[in-house]
């Protein structure tokens, strides 16, 4: 694949993915582009965390290709793809409970040298509730916060593509709406993004694309207009 | 840790005004409203360096204070308990890494300083380069134990590291005749479980160390640099990744930590300060054994370090010094006594409530005991005739009080066991059956420690030792100076 302007962020080829025996991801093939905003929807054990953690390389795939901007990262380590402009918002957000809000957001930034001005302003900015409490001890916040530091920690790495691992889960309704808000907000900014949800109403909602992942297979794709007015997703996800 | 290490918004101009968000200010202005809670916030405000400092010179002084060479000799091995301590929590208290074959980079620092300082060889090296050669080589055997071990967690990788300390242990207990694979011929490296003696004393341009008052102010230094050398690392960008890859290794992995080298680091780190004692260790005894570098030692390194709270440089200090003067203190039979009573006194005045009840307890457990002495003087004389473990009058009413036999035999051991069984039973049960059960098992532990504890002075203080840090970490499960877990649930 040629390193032209054509070039996606993150492309998967044909990737499949093993726990010792089981087949976990099975030929699953997908990509995100330049400041787009694409969601993978799933049910549970469908595959959506092995995708994720095949993308950050903690695990590896027996066949099949992981590229960032053209180039194959299958065999290289996490940190190599972090550098490369990968962050992730993990699944229950991981924060470092005894650590302070500031400390959790300089160790975002631990391959910048723990951030500059400008990445405190940046996130400070989007959420100026942390910098409020910035020497607040991270898992002294409420589910809401924390989910707000997590995102923080992760942009002051200045990804280029965000992932973020079931954003909605553990928060009322209401912190969900606000928390995709804030997605396409920071989506907007130009940071393309790549969202694992079970929340395929919400995250649809704000999503330029999606994909449907199925026991380790993609079964649909497309606009995210069109798989909203999808039947079979809706039977299976929308609920109505 | 600090805000000023990073670059930050400014202040609000009302920001004293406008209320805190989800901050209660009563609970918030608690503790300046009682005496401890203001002195509390004002030590807060001392920077800890402060307080660095005025330990070390404090403890300049101790020399100075007495000629007695015994508490100067119990300051030199305090200090040296500080400086394992203080290795010990980079792996344990910074990275989380349990490293159970810890002591053994300080029996390698201390056979390195004796290999290449005494007739066993027949070399002879300055202290000056002995040291940095023992401590390089230390690190670089913790790179490799810790090199296989680094993507191992938890229990995993305490039972390797475990192995690895009993096996130097082993090999230097048995390396009087060595040989590689039986192609050459056979060296005594070691010395076997003879050790190695006659090591040289610390020597610098033509200038020894040769007294313990000496010894003690080279590791006072020696320990003050390190510290100061730990404090700088603990406020880097590597402290606060050690501290994330412990809180969650998954976490800071994902954050592009490369945190296998972090741990590398960290156990080469904590070895390279272990084998610096070891040295040290070496050069005031004179003499090293493998049988030095066992498990007991590393129970006490660390015990003082989950004392003071792991991952806190004051409580290093804090744990070693309480830990190693309790086990000097209770190397005597008199002083671990008055212990031992105090500490019965001390828990019961702190667990039992309301005060009628602490007093029929006590007040109980005395007529009981007049009650026995009575019955058993006319049954069996001998359990009245010992002698009590301690002088003075304490002595003489405890000979009227508790049972005493100078030789309690086979019966000694059964009233021991009793006495596990009576806690237990005591443990089981509620309410006033449990108070009145309290009775004669206090009076039966009297009888035990007078008869059996008091005369085996070397186990009863491990005991006792021990019982002090369960009642401490059941106040405190932090340690000391340690800061309370915070858990996402």
């Amino acid at each position: 694949m040629s390193a032209n302007g054509d070039t996606p962020l993150l492309r998967l080829d044909g990737v499949d993915t093993f726990y010792g025996p089981i087949h976990i991801l099975q030929g699953l093939s997908l990509e995100v582009r330049a400041g787009e905003l694409v969601c993978l929807l799933g049910g549970n054990a469908s595959g959506k965390s092995t995708t994720l953690k095949t993308i950050l390389g903690i695990v590896t795939p027996r066949n099949g290709a992981v590229r960032l901007e053209g180039e194959d990262v299958t065999k290289r380590a996490t940190s190599y793809r972090i550098r490369k402009g990968l962050a992730i918002v993990p699944e229950n957000r991981r924060l470092f409970a005894p650590m302070t809000v500031l400390e959790n957001l300089q160790m975002g930034a631990f391959l910048h040298g723990g951030g500059t001005k400008e990445d405190f302003d940046r996130v400070y900015g989007l959420f100026p509730l942390l910098y409020e409490r910035r020497s607040q001890l991270a898992g002294t916040l409420s589910g809401g916060e924390q989910q707000m530091v997590a995102m923080g920690r992760a942009l002051m790495a200045k990804p280029k593509l965000l992932l973020m691992d079931e954003p909605s889960m553990g928060l009322a309704p209401i912190l969900v709406e606000r928390s995709f808000e804030i997605i396409k907000q920071v989506n907007d900014a130009g940071v393309a993004m790549l969202v694992v949800e079970q929340n395929a109403n919400v995250s649809l909602s704000i999503a330029d694309r999606g994909y449907v992942l199925s026991t380790g297979r993609l079964v649909l794709e497309g606009k995210a207009d069109e798989l909203r007015e999808n039947e079979d997703l809706r039977k299976a996800y929308l609920g109505r | 840790m600090t805000e000023s290490e990073s670059p930050d918004l400014p202040a609000r101009p009302d920001e004293a005004q406008v209320p805190r968000i989800g901050v209660d200010e009563w609970v918030a202005t608690h503790a300046g409203r009682t005496q401890l809670g203001r002195l509390q916030q004002r030590l807060s405000g001392v920077p800890s360096l402060g307080f660095y400092f005025l330990f070390g010179a404090i403890a300049a002084f101790v020399p100075v204070m007495t000629g007695n060479a015994y508490v100067v000799r119990v300051g030199f091995d305090t200090l040296l308990y500080m400086l394992l301590a203080l290795g010990l929590n980079i792996t344990v208290g910074y990275a989380g890494l349990l490293d159970l074959g810890y002591i053994a980079f300080y029996g390698f620092g201390a056979y390195t300083y004796a290999m290449l300082a005494s007739p066993q060889f027949g070399i002879h090296w300055s202290t000056l380069a002995v040291i940095p050669v023992a401590v390089v080589a230390t690190a670089i055997l913790g790179f490799l134990v810790a090199l296989p071990s680094r993507r191992l967690v938890g229990d995993y990788l305490a039972i390797v590291t475990l192995f690895f300390g009993q096996l130097f242990v082993t090999v230097y207990q048995n390396g009087e005749s060595m040989s590689f694979l039986g192609f050459t011929r056979q060296v005594n490296a070691t010395g076997g479980p003879n050790g190695i003696p006659n090591i040289d004393p610390f020597h610098a341009f033509g200038a020894k160390v040769t007294t313990v008052r000496g010894y003690f102010y080279v590791a006072l230094i020696v320990f003050m640099l390190a510290l100061f050398a730990v404090y700088l690392v603990d406020r880097s960008r590597t402290g606060r990744a050690w501290k994330s890859l412990r809180e969650d290794p998954l976490a800071a992995e994902l954050m592009g930590m490369p945190v296998n080298r972090l741990k590398l680091v960290a156990f080469s780190f904590g070895a390279a300060i272990a084998g610096l004692a070891g040295t040290m260790f070496a050069a005031l005894n004179t003499a090293v054994f493998a049988a030095d570098f066992d498990v007991p030692t590393l129970i006490i390194v660390y015990a003082m370090l989950i004392l003071g709270g792991a991952g806190s440089l004051g409580g290093v200090i804090v744990g070693a010094l309480i830990v190693n003067v309790s086990l000097e203190v209770l190397r005597t039979p008199d002083h671990a006594t008055y212990v031992f009573y105090l500490l019965l006194l001390a828990t019961l005045v702190a667990k039992l409530r309301p005060w009628r009840v602490l007093a029929v307890v006590l007040g109980g457990t005395i007529g009981f005991g007049y009650v026995v002495h009575a019955i058993v003087s006319s049954a069996a004389p001998t359990w009245v005739h010992g002698s009590a473990s301690v002088g003075g009058w304490f002595g003489s009413w405890l000979e009227g009080w508790a049972l005493h036999n100078d030789t309690p035999g086979t019966v000694g051991k059964f009233l021991f066991v009793l006495l596990v069984l009576a806690i237990l039973g005591v443990m089981t049960l509620e309410g006033w059956w449990q108070k009145l059960a309290m009775i004669p098992t206090l009076y039966l532990a009297a009888v035990v420690w007078e008869n059996v504890l008091v005369v085996e002075p070397s186990v009863t203080r491990l005991i006792l030792v021990g019982v002090i840090l369960i009642v401490l970490m059941n106040a405190r499960p932090q340690g000391l100076l340690g800061t309370a877990r915070v858990e996402i649930v």
